[in-house]
């Protein structure tokens, strides 16, 4: 029998283990393809060695990892403390429907000062969407995992009612999309040529900044002992209902800006595939993948930002469903959380005798 | 009297204790035979190992003659082994009669089981109705539970692990009928305490382990307790010299207290009034679950209250946090040391901070002052002799006295004016035990509330001045240590008024 | 049965025949045979019968299995696959159980054996399910499955109302309700059942007392996997009967919500999965229809009003403000609804089970602390055993 025995995790198995994952990912992923029938090397090859050489795909790559990191460091704040926030995708989609929305009220207004009220307008929108399962968790007690994610398909419907109703292009023949943002309401482009755009410096600062709130302040001590014994937390005075209030209400808010970024940047209007597009719950994997750790978030979203780049080459090159990404991703989530019962506990094979 | 069973050279080592050393002894029919060790002793290894809990890496059982080799406590039982845990192996959702088919072989609920169940706490004089929830039922009602759980199985050898640790002495009392009966029967008890007086009245016999080996066998009878607590511990302990009470100014006090419980079996806390002063010692006797959890809540600040239901010095605190009432010097210590008093899988050091960081001033503008936190740590291992490799180490690497040396450490170092503790010595080793007394002794002394919630009524014998009792969520006035007696307190354990009973 | 548990199936019977006499009612005024519109309830709510009564065995067990949509989407295509390649729909449905049992199994390898967090893992089996269906799906897409056999029952299907309300659905449905009434007998009669609830109560008494706690649980999540298999299967074969991919579209972590709604007893999640087929439906026909959204806003406030008021009558909890309150809603959206009737778009209309799903997780939790409503004492946590 196995057993297995409490340890303490130096920083070395803490890195060891995602890369052991995306390992054994490959390795599991190849042979499935073989399964399915495609051939497992060149749609390894697709998925991920193109987006690393192809200079046009590697700035792609920061154009995908950018929003993903920015959600999976929100939500990591409250997956380390026990509040569990799988709606991360409707609290992207009203981020992006209220930017968006703001963007759209000022058309063809010129002014620095729209990208921030749009910025502004997102984060609100996404914190507040976040506040529907915190505030029913703290005064009813309902589930906020179920709430949060029933609340991402009434999200959904409400881009599709919005894009369809309110928001679509007066010019546009009836097509369910709004307008074209004009330049003041665009995320300008960084580097010619690509649609790295400003947005994501932000995330890197932002990244940072919740690393400092992490490791060294009060706040993120509280985070990481509530996670590890609630009760103490209580003793310590953390107050459970503020806790899930400002894990869901941090995590809201930059999914709304990520949301935003997402409509001002890449998308550059607002339309239900290009918005609702599983970014919310990709960023879930890419939270696990980071160990709930600001600068780990940042390379897993690189990193799962090749299986989406490449999971779309593999789309057009061997005729894969997109799906096929999101057997990866589930994949490397299965593997990571087998793993890290290594770095948490020591592993025996209990050697029984009798007597 | 004939062998019922028989331990030979039995050894079980864990990575780092050897648990049990080559035990040998044997047990009687109709014999009641005391395991008596202080805790880590190895009394529970070496109980688990007859039930067939833990197999041990050499050695030999016999029961009845027969070689004993139970790879699961199902095969213990079919060998006619029955087990009373210390900490019941009950289920709270569930009812009594349920609970008592989980227990025994092929057991299904129904009216048939509910039936013997009656019949089987009748003849032993156990109060028992099978319909009722378990979550509703006291301590030592769970008790009668599990003994008649394994009263329904007719076993011949019975197992007690630390059975008076949750009764009131009257309880215990009704315990040792039931027992002396059973034996009288022909069944084998196998009794396992730290109490020495209760093994002295009640036990034939006594294996007395100490790390892990046997060091004696006796008839306890024969023995003086303090002679026993030697062959026990080893080493001679020094008990606190007698003191004067000199109560001081008035610190903190109750006024009509109630507070729910968070917890749905709990039990919630009624209209208490209690005065606490400066440089004394309350004892707040009681057995398990009478609302103890609930009141160190309601004074940590766990649960907030009416404002006015709590004061520290005249001030209305009842509806504070437990940061703000910590910066006003008031300090607690639960029973629970990790999970609770402490994080299992955090540094000492960020335990310390747990609670240190506003009245120690660990944070700067919201920062965590790392090397001032780590100070403060190394600060109370050193004061009270935590055994550690350093603050680094994760709190769940420590043994249970040095965790809660540290625990309480962290909250005296801190200067309280009440310092409120639950159960601070519960599986703590006899030394550390003793530190911890002392350490409590020197902090009234210095002028400090203490406050001392306690299930073992020797243990507020030894160290409080005035003594009340929580019983059903309400607590009794307090009185001088020493001015009730032990069946007086009882009566209160029980939730009945002592003034009747002494009339 | 104890009085308790009579008078609290008396209360949901209540419940269950106001809301099809209000959907009879409601269907007839609006040109739809009541009677169609009932077996429409019926089979829109069956793949929920099945998945939540799965999922309900295994949170009794103390185990929190997040990943039922995609358990249900992997028995949706392996049902599926099997039954366009076999020709067999029954065999269609057996594949569907083995195919969610299979993936159940991988949810409980990673957590009672390696010990991994059971929301994280049942997040992870639900992207991966989801995935997976669609990778195999994808040559599937547009095929037909072979018809589902109808079960007459001798002539007592053609008899007028009677025989359409109960005698003429598929074989699945008496198997739904044969399973409900099986779990219900088993957990709270067997001895097996006592076990499975101890388990779950808690994991280190039940260890203490010899009962293997792990395998128990292991046992129980393939059983929840199956179930959400064949909930998944009957959605693919029976009630669309199609494949597409994320057809399941949220109805795992609908009978997740169900469960609560049940408060972990088998009767209350089976009235709980009709009563959702029944908003499911609705919202159908509003759609088709072109009825405002303000008729379904009254339905569910009418059919939270009933069981407030028989909550009130039959068990003694009077929360008067609120069966005031509820009465008065109904009345007032009902009102609404006939003098000013605004129509509404498609979208919103779709947004009605999931916010009917936050209002019964609301509701239930409100009144989760009466132990008669309790989740299980382990639910969600960790166990190790150590000797």
């Amino acid at each position: 029998m196995l057993s297995f025995e409490p340890r303490q995790g130096g920083p070395l198995t803490q890195i060891a283990t995602p890369l052991l994952a995306v390992l054994a990912t490959v390795l599991a992923g190849a042979v499935l393809f073989a399964f399915v029938g495609a051939a497992p090397f060149a749609t390894l090859e697709t998925i991920f060695v193109a987006p690393l050489t192809n200079p046009f795909q590697r700035s792609e790559l920061l154009v995908k990892a950018a929003p993903l990191a920015l959600i999976a460091i929100g939500l990591s704040f409250g997956f380390r403390a026990g509040v569990w926030n799988i709606g991360a995708e409707g609290q992207f989609i009203l981020g992006a429907l209220a930017g968006g929305a703001v963007g759209l009220a000022f058309w063809q207004v010129e002014g620095w000062w729209l990208l921030p009220l749009m910025s502004l307008a997102g984060m609100l929108a996404g914190f507040l969407w976040a506040m529907i399962p915190a505030l029913l968790k703290v005064k009813t007690g309902a589930n906020e995992i179920l709430v949060s994610l029933m609340l991402v398909y009434v999200a959904t419907n409400l881009l599709s009612a919005m894009v369809a109703g309110p928001l679509r292009d007066p010019d546009g023949f009836n097509f369910p999309e709004s307008r074209l943002f004009h330049d003041s309401a665009t995320l300008p482009i960084l580097v010619e040529g690509t649609r790295i755009h400003s947005g994501i410096p932000v995330v890197l600062i932002i990244g940072i900044g919740a690393w400092v709130l992490l490791s060294a302040h009060v706040f993120g001590f509280n985070v990481r002992l509530t996670g590890a014994a609630p009760r103490a937390a209580r003793f310590a005075g953390v107050r459970p209902g503020a806790m899930v209030i400002v894990c869901l209400g941090l995590s809201g808010a930059l999914a709304g800006l990520a949301g935003t970024f997402e409509a001002a940047g890449p998308a550059g209007q607002l339309t239900r595939d290009g918005i609702a597009n599983n970014y919310g719950f990709t960023a879930i994997i890419v939270a696990f993948l980071g160990r709930l750790h600001p600068l780990g978030i940042l390379l897993s979203a690189l990193a799962l930002a090749v299986t989406e780049i490449g999971g779309e080459g593999a789309q057009v090159v061997h005729g894969l469903p997109a799906a096929a990404t999101d057997v990866f991703q589930g994949l490397l989530l299965f593997f990571l959380l087998a793993f890290d019962t290594g770095t948490r506990y020591r592993i025996r094979f209990a050697t029984r005798r009798t007597a | 009297m004939s062998e019922l069973l028989e331990i030979r050279g039995l050894t079980k080592a864990y990575p780092g204790v050897l648990a049990n050393s080559d035990i040998s002894f044997v047990l009687g029919s109709g014999e009641i035979h005391a395991l008596l060790g202080e805790n880590g002793a190895g009394k529970s290894t070496l109980v688990k190992a007859i039930y067939g809990l833990v197999r041990p890496d050499k050695g030999e059982m016999y029961v009845r003659g027969h070689l004993h080799e139970p790879t699961n406590p199902a095969a213990a039982r079919a060998a006619g082994i029955a087990m009373v845990f210390q900490h019941f192996s009950l289920f709270e959702a569930l009812t009594v009669a349920e609970n008592i088919a989980l227990g025994i072989k092929g057991g299904v609920p129904g009216p048939d089981l509910s039936q013997r169940v009656r019949d089987t706490a009748n003849a032993y004089g156990l109060q028992l109705d099978p319909e009722r929830r378990i979550g509703d039922l006291s301590a030592g009602e769970r008790q009668r539970v599990e003994i008649v759980r394994c009263l329904l199985q007719s076993p011949r050898i019975l197992i007690m692990d630390e059975p008076t640790s949750v009764l009131t002495p009257q309880e215990a009392e009704t315990l040792f009928q039931t027992l002396r009966q059973l034996a009288a029967e022909g069944v084998g008890i196998l009794y396992i305490s730290h109490k020495l007086e209760e093994i002295r009245a009640l036990c034939d016999t006594a294996t007395i382990l100490r790390g892990g080996r046997k060091v004696a066998e006796c008839q306890p009878a024969e023995l003086s307790a303090h002679a026993l607590a030697e062959l026990m511990i080893g080493i001679e302990l020094t008990r606190p010299a007698p003191r004067l009470y000199i109560p001081g100014p008035l610190v903190l006090s109750f006024s009509g207290l109630e507070a729910p419980s968070p917890d749905p079996f709990g039990c919630p806390l009624s209209d208490i009034d209690l005065a606490l002063h400066g440089g004394e010692v309350l004892g707040i006797a009681g057995v398990a679950g009478e609302g103890q959890d609930e009141l160190m809540a309601a004074i940590a600040g766990e649960i907030r209250t009416a404002p006015t239901a709590i004061t520290l010095e005249g001030r209305p605190i009842g509806g504070l946090g437990p940061a703000e009432r910590r910066l006003l010097g008031l300090m607690s210590a639960p029973e629970q040391r990790i999970g609770h008093a402490a994080a299992g899988e955090m540094t000492l050091a960020e335990n310390a901070f747990l609670t240190g960081r506003t009245r120690q001033r660990l944070t700067w503008n919201g920062m965590v002052r790392r090397s001032t936190t780590e100070n403060f740590a190394r600060a109370i291992v050193k004061r009270f002799d935590v055994r550690t490799t350093g603050v680094e180490t994760e709190a769940r690497a420590l043994s249970g006295g040095n965790l809660q040396k540290f625990v309480i450490g962290r909250e005296i170092l801190q200067r309280p004016k009440v310092l409120v503790v639950n159960q601070p010595t519960w599986g703590v080793d006899a030394l550390a035990a003793s530190k911890i007394r002392t350490s409590l002794r020197d902090l009234a002394a210095s002028g400090t509330a203490v406050m001392v919630i306690s299930q073992d009524l020797d243990e507020l014998r030894e160290i409080a001045d005035m003594i009340a009792v929580i019983a059903r969520g309400r607590i009794s006035p307090p009185q001088r240590n020493g001015a009730l007696s032990n069946e007086e307190i009882g009566l209160l354990m029980e939730g009945r008024d002592a003034a009747h009973a002494v009339v | 049965m104890s009085p308790a548990g009579a008078r609290a199936l008396r209360g949901q019977m209540i419940v269950i025949g106001a809301a099809l006499v209000v959907l009879a009612l409601f269907a007839d005024v609006n040109g739809i045979r009541p009677v169609l519109l009932y077996a429409s309830v019926i089979a829109a709510a069956q793949p929920l019968v099945f998945a939540a009564i799965g999922e309900m065995v295994v949170e009794r067990a103390g185990v929190l299995n997040l990943g039922v949509e995609g358990m249900m989407i992997v028995g949706a295509i392996t049902g599926f696959a099997t039954a366009v390649g076999t020709g067999s729909a029954l065999l269609g449905v057996m594949a569907g159980a083995l195919g969610g049992a299979t993936l159940s199994l991988v949810f409980g390898v990673l957590t009672q054996i390696f010990l991994a967090n059971q929301v994280a893992t049942g997040l992870a089996l639900t992207l991966f399910g989801l995935g997976f269906a669609a990778l195999i799906g994808q040559s599937y897409t547009g095929q037909t499955p072979p018809p589902f056999p109808r079960v007459d029952l001798f002539l007592l299907s053609d008899a007028p109302v009677i025989g359409r309300l109960l005698f003429a659905h598929d074989l699945l449905v008496y198997l739904g309700i044969a399973l409900v009434t099986v779990v219900w007998g088993w957990i709270s009669f067997t001895r097996h059942g006592l076990i499975l609830r101890a388990v779950g109560e808690d994991h280190d008494a039940a260890h203490a007392l010899g009962y293997p706690v792990i395998a128990i649980r292991m046992a129980a999540i393939a059983f929840g996997g199956a179930c959400a298999g064949i909930g998944g299967a009957y959605l693919s074969l029976v009630r669309v009967p199609l494949w597409s991919e994320g057809m399941t579209a949220g109805i795992g972590w609908i009978a997740l919500a169900i469960v609560v709604f049940g408060a972990w007893a088998p009767w209350r999640v089976m009235l709980g999965a009709y009563l959702f087929g029944g908003v499911t439906i609705l919202q159908l026909n509003m759609q088709a229809e072109g009825i405002t959204a303000l008729w379904l806003l009254t339905f569910a406030l009418f059919l939270l009003a009933v069981q407030a008021s028989v909550d009130a009558i039959i068990h003694g909890r009077g929360r008067i403000g609120l069966v005031v309150f509820l009465w008065a809603g109904t009345l007032a959206a009902g009102s609404v609804a006939v003098f000013a009737p605004i129509t509404i778009s498609s979208e919103y209309l779709s947004m009605a089970p999931y916010l009917a799903t936050i209002i019964v997780l609301v509701v239930m939790a409100s009144d989760t602390a009466q132990a008669r409503l309790r989740a299980p004492g382990a639910l969600g946590r960790v166990f190790r055993p150590r000797d």
